[in-house]
């Protein structure tokens, strides 16, 4: 499934531009700090509006000359830097939120079978405050997967974690990766998570 | 403790209270999401006016809501050809001089909640397939609840203390308009009036001490302030 990017949008002086094609499989978007990284994946997720260009994924037309599609429309799973896990929910409603409101034959992964996949059992019944990044992470990419998405967004998931959790996520991530194969743009300024998830990596200068 | 007379009193004033804080609450609501989220020409002056009420002396408020509601304004006039009915002399527009004297005290403790809602929190609920108001029925307004209910309690406290602009607008009768502050200022205009006055007077300190307390206890338990204080 093939993800055609071709944005641009300024703000105030700067501008933020991109044009690349993404196949299946992990594709990194690499570059510094400040090279409008996350506000590409916001774009692409319906969260913030181009200027002008096009958002295709698998031909199905997100963003374009007449088209608009809100963010509940979209089908893009976002895996956001800080999890950004609903405080007053706990983790099973966390995950079944998307589930819910996901059409039933778009679905492709049942509750019983994330939960597994991610090893998040013991955690239904806490609060998001209490688990750590790691565990709010694995929960966070349950949530994503669970409202059935076309393609996933990662947005830095491991900066706020320590090496051995890191480790663990980026299994996580190759399992997204090669089992599922749901295709993923992925956003980093690592260099080491880059060579080690990326089938393609895209480049943007700051 | 009471006698039928005070407990009539009190009554009253929590009726009045209690349809005043109600009536205001979806327009509190409406201004305080106005003015926390968006940015728009005139958002300084709606501020303005809203906070009127707190600073403006009670008696001009009453006086011009005599005027729109008397028998010749343009509101009064409407609610008799319409509806043949009049607020004023009533309870009804005691409760409603106490709702615009709550207003801001609500819009104020409503906003604060509003403004401590992430709203990087509404953009999740969207990509994973919530509409506009399913995010805002799901997600803001739980979040935003305890200052929601934190601002009904102040604002049934203000209305219960409500006096000028009630004795303007209503006046002081009886059993339809007086409520406990007018009740205390009737009670000290007669003589050996004491011993009612300081039993009103306990009853009123009651009752607003009781509403802050559960106020601040309700806005103690927002997710912002557990997060910040770390529970």
């Amino acid at each position: 499934m093939a993800i055609e990017i071709d944005v641009e949008k300024r703000f105030g002086t700067r501008t933020i531009a991109a044009c690349f094609t993404a196949e299946s499989g992990l594709t990194a978007l690499f570059g510094p700090s400040g090279a409008g990284k996350t506000s590409i994946l916001n774009m692409v997720a319906g969260l913030l509006r181009p200027d002008r260009g096009h958002i295709r994924v698998g031909g199905r037309t997100l963003f374009g000359a007449d088209v608009d599609l809100p963010p509940e429309a979209r089908r893009i799973g976002y895996v956001f830097q800080d999890g950004r896990l609903f405080p007053h929910r706990r983790v099973k409603a966390n995950l079944l939120y998307g589930y819910h409101l996901a059409d039933p034959a778009r679905r492709w992964m049942g509750f019983v079978e994330a939960v597994a996949f991610l090893g998040i059992e013991p955690l239904l019944g806490r609060w998001p405050q209490s688990l750590s990044g790691g565990e709010a992470q694995r929960v966070a990419i349950g949530r994503a997967l669970l409202a059935g998405p076309e393609i996933l967004l990662m947005d830095e998931p491991l900066s706020s974690l320590d090496a051995a959790r890191r480790g663990d996520i980026m299994a996580v991530i190759e399992r997204i990766r090669d089992e599922l194969r749901l295709p993923i743009l992925y956003v980093s300024h690592d260099r080491t998570e880059v060579d080690r998830l990326a089938t393609e990596v895209v480049t943007l200068n700051g | 403790m009471l006698s039928p007379e005070e407990w009539g009193i009190v009554a009253l004033s929590l009726k009045v209270g209690g349809v005043a804080v109600l009536a205001c609450l979806p327009l509190a609501f409406a201004l305080a999401w106005l003015l926390a989220r968006h940015r728009f020409p005139g958002r300084l002056l709606l501020d303005a006016l809203v906070h009127l009420p707190l600073v403006l002396p009670p008696v001009v408020t009453g006086w011009l809501l005599l005027l729109a509601f008397g028998p010749l304004g343009p509101v009064g006039r409407w609610l008799n050809d319409w509806f043949g009915t009049t607020l004023m002399f009533r309870w009804t527009g005691a409760a409603l001089a106490a709702a615009i004297m709550a207003l801001p005290l609500m819009v104020r403790a409503m906003r604060l909640s509003i403004e401590g809602v992430d709203r990087r929190l509404e953009g999740a609920a969207r990509t994973l397939g919530a509409g506009h108001w399913h995010a805002f029925w799901t997600i803001s307004l739980p979040l935003a609840l305890p200052g929601v209910l934190a601002a009904l309690v102040l604002g049934f406290a203000r209305s219960i203390g409500e006096f000028g602009a009630t004795i303007t607008f209503v006046s002081n009768i009886p059993g339809e308009t007086r409520t406990l502050p007018l009740a205390i200022y009737s009670a000290l205009q007669v003589p050996g009036g004491e011993a009612m006055v300081t039993r009103l007077a306990l009853l009123s300190v009651a009752l607003s001490l009781g509403a802050l307390l559960v106020s601040e206890w309700l806005v103690r338990r927002t997710p912002a302030e557990r997060l910040r204080r770390g529970d």
